[in-house]
């Protein structure tokens, strides 16, 4: 029973996938020898240029790492999530396509490449060749400030929370922009929807996210992490844990914003397909089409690292630490945002925004109370 | 060029937007031109027949018997139904009874034509709304019921199964052991789609008090069928006008309680569906036990079917509402004229009254409660 392949062809999809899995393989391997690499690195580097040299190299390393991560997840997360998407759905996904489907990312991007890049009839061509771009900046750059270990981030700024809250909302512009731009009424309805949606959403997460500076006393995700290391196996002083189940409160609350924000289902109105096609990315073929999603997946992972970042200790144990705890944490929460996604129906966008200005909000500063409440009498 | 925004005469604000007919969310080929004020309809106008294929027409060139595999046809979901319902009015005209084995059987199809088109409906539905998971459950129990109907009469959609006096031919021993099995498989997976749906709160925020129908409005618009018993009006024709030996078997008609919301919404729709699954699996279970084990399942009908002149309205419950075929004779080896009455037909023309006011979102949840089909609305 079933389709049989050309036994050539099978072969050659199962050979072309060994590089793969073992490049996810040593890219594990890699991720837990992260501090140890960086410190190699930057040993060469002083040792063979001047200080200032040094530590622009060390950054350009460094943004090349991260830009060669955050470009390659979502090949890895799209396999994931489909393969996630088919399991729930009793059906295997992706299977044609080397072992287990593994290659499918890369077909997919492949045809997408060669795909023609359509720009409509009377489109803002300008506005509609940049806004994918702009929604990509949002996406990525926003990793500049995600720790992977102990000295390990880009740019540790003193003021990376900010930064984070600031460049998170730089893809509503984006896909607002795409929407106008499109000239397609479906096209503005998702634009406009995503951007009340995003700018909504950008309040209880700002205050959550201030909940958790309050009890840290600082705006720089290291110190954010650093509080919270120690304690029983590394984890009992996780924010999660602390301050009598607020904090649960908070994350829970975070990680619904964190779902809207990035236009995942049950928030995914902005692309509705059954109502708006396919909302701000309806006019859009060929690798600006890919671009969206490359965001999408981009924001979903650093959404969930930031959730991590405050409430799970980050980088920071349970028992071990390191990048490679990060990364698995991150996928963890990742995971829940896609098991969300394939069980719940949508809401309806007056609805989602009454959950946000009616629930999340209060909710938000209900949290954002209590922290300090307690911080100021010690507790 | 046209502009974007086509301005409206009074309100420059309202936009505009052309629904379909190629749209994911209405179902085949329907086309709603919307005005919209923001997210809200201020008014809905739908064009049909862009599935016309003049079945009623082609049926005045046709013979009785060569025009059952045109009612495959009409309603696409359940041919088994329609099938049905043309050789009972054609009987009719003749004035013969089929034998009880017969009617058992046609029993069967019809019920099993009406587990398969809910199980469709309740997929896309709830994929209209979001829940892309429950739309890959139904359909692998489609699949089942397909492979059933395929066992039947080697045809999953183009069946044919009936014929004037009888049907194609004798149901198995083996084939009742596999329906017997679904019988007893359907119920939990009935249990499933609800543990998914029907008290899920977004589910219930999409669904309750939406494109509101009051048992008053359908009547007078002449809806039948699951729509117009959820308004909390009583009415099938298996029990009002039993036909096939209905009225020895046991089952309860589902109409709209009203338990979530106000009575006649698309929740109320949505779970008198659902029931009806229930009661098509009871009604099943006892058609199998009533089965004669002996006799034909066709009565002497005369190879050319040649009424005498004269005319008839026959009509069944068919899944979507009573579908009722009226033919005219004029003595001749072809009908003179054939008419269908569809009920989606019936259901569509109300969208234009309680379409009025709701949201787009709540337009595709209103087409999918409606549960219209192009193929029997153009025909």
């Amino acid at each position: 029973m079933g389709l049989q392949r050309p036994a050539l062809e099978a072969k050659i999809s199962n050979l072309l996938s060994i590089p793969v899995v073992a490049g996810a393989a040593g890219a594990l391997v890699v991720f837990a020898l992260l501090p140890q690499i960086a410190e190699l690195i930057r040993e060469q580097l002083s040792a063979n240029l001047s200080p200032t040299m040094a530590k622009l190299a060390a950054t350009a390393i460094g943004v090349g790492a991260v830009v060669f991560l955050i470009t390659q997840l979502p090949i890895f997360l799209i396999w994931w999530e489909r393969k996630i998407a088919a399991h729930i759905q009793d059906r295997l996904g992706p299977m044609r396509v080397g072992w287990h489907g593994v290659l499918q990312s890369f077909a997919d991007g492949m045809k997408l490449l060669f795909k023609e890049d359509i720009i409509a009839d009377g489109a803002d061509r300008f506005l509609f060749k940049l806004a994918p771009f702009l929604v990509v900046m949002g996406a990525f750059s926003a990793f500049a400030v995600l720790p992977w270990a102990d000295g390990l981030v880009i740019s540790d700024l003193n003021i990376g929370v900010l930064y984070v809250i600031a460049i998170t909302s730089f893809g509503a512009i984006g896909i607002l922009m795409a929407g106008w731009a499109s000239n397609n009424k479906y096209a503005l309805y998702g634009g406009m929807r995503s951007a009340a949606q995003m700018v909504s959403y950008e309040i209880p997460t700002a205050i959550i996210i201030l909940s958790v500076v309050v009890q840290v006393g600082s705006l720089n995700l290291q110190d954010i992490i650093a509080a919270q290391q120690g304690g029983f196996g590394d984890f009992q002083n996780w924010f999660i844990f602390r301050a009598w189940g607020l904090n649960v409160i908070g994350f829970v609350s975070f990680f619904i914003c964190g779902l809207a924000e990035t236009n995942r289902n049950p928030f995914d109105i902005p692309e509705a397909e059954s109502e708006l096609v396919a909302g701000y990315h309806t006019e859009y073929s060929g690798m600006r089409f890919a671009l969206f999603f490359l965001a999408e997946y981009g924001s979903m992972f650093f959404v969930a690292g930031v959730a991590v970042v405050l409430f799970l200790g980050g980088w920071s144990g349970p028992v071990f630490s390191g990048p490679l705890v990060f990364f698995l944490k991150i996928l963890a929460i990742v995971f829940v945002q896609m098991w969300i996604r394939w069980t719940l129906p949508r809401l309806r966008v007056d609805q989602m925004m009454a959950l946000c200005w009616k629930y999340l909000i209060p909710i938000a500063f209900v949290v954002l109370m209590g922290a300090a409440v307690l911080q100021v009498s010690g507790g | 060029m046209q502009s974007t925004f086509e301005r409206h005469p009074e309100n420059p604000e309202i936009v505009t937007v052309n629904m379909g007919p190629s749209h994911p969310a209405t179902h085949g080929v329907l086309r709603l031109v919307l005005k919209l004020d923001g997210e809200r309809v201020v008014k809905c106008v739908p064009h049909l027949g862009y599935l016309h294929r003049g079945m009623e027409k082609i049926a005045e060139n046709r013979t009785y018997l060569q025009f059952i595999p045109y009612t495959d046809r009409m309603d696409y979901l359940s041919p088994l139904a329609a099938n049905v319902g043309f050789a009972l009015a054609v009987e009719e005209l003749l004035g013969i009874r089929v034998p009880p084995r017969c009617e058992v059987i046609r029993v069967i199809c019809a019920e099993l034509a009406r587990i398969g088109a809910h199980l469709l409906w309740l997929g896309t539905h709830a994929l209209d709304l979001g829940a892309a998971t429950v739309f890959f459950h139904t359909f692998k129990d489609r699949e089942w019921h397909y492979d059933l109907i395929e066992d039947l009469c080697g045809a999953r959609l183009t069946t044919s199964y009936t014929r004037v006096g009888g049907v194609m031919h004798d149901v198995t021993a083996d084939w009742l052991q596999k329906l017997t099995e679904f019988v007893d498989g359907m119920p939990s997976r009935i249990d499933d789609y609800e543990s998914l749906l029907t008290n899920n709160t977004i589910w219930l925020q999409r669904t309750q008090g939406v494109g509101k129908i009051t048992t008053e409005q359908a009547v007078t618009y002449g809806m039948t069928g699951p729509s117009l018993r959820a308004t909390g009006f009583e009415y099938d024709l298996r029990k009002s006008r039993p036909y096939s030996g209905y009225e020895n078997y046991e089952f309860d008609v589902p109409v709209g309680q009203g338990r979530f919301g106000p009575i006649g919404s698309c929740w109320d729709r949505y779970y008198v569906r659902v029931e009806e699954m229930r009661q098509s699996v009871r009604i099943l279970r006892q058609a199998i036990e009533k089965l004669p084990a002996e006799g034909d399942v066709h009565e002497t009908v005369p190879k050319r079917v040649k009424p005498k002149p004269g005319e008839v309205y026959a009509r069944t419950e068919a899944p979507r509402g009573e579908l009722g075929f009226y033919i005219v004779s004029d003595g001749g080896l072809i009908p003179m004229r054939v008419k269908a009455r569809s009920p989606c037909f019936v259901a569509m023309s109300i969208f234009r009254e309680i379409a009025k006011g709701e949201m787009i979102a709540d337009m595709v949840a209103i087409i999918g409660s409606l549960d219209i089909v192009l193929g029997e609305i153009d025909r």
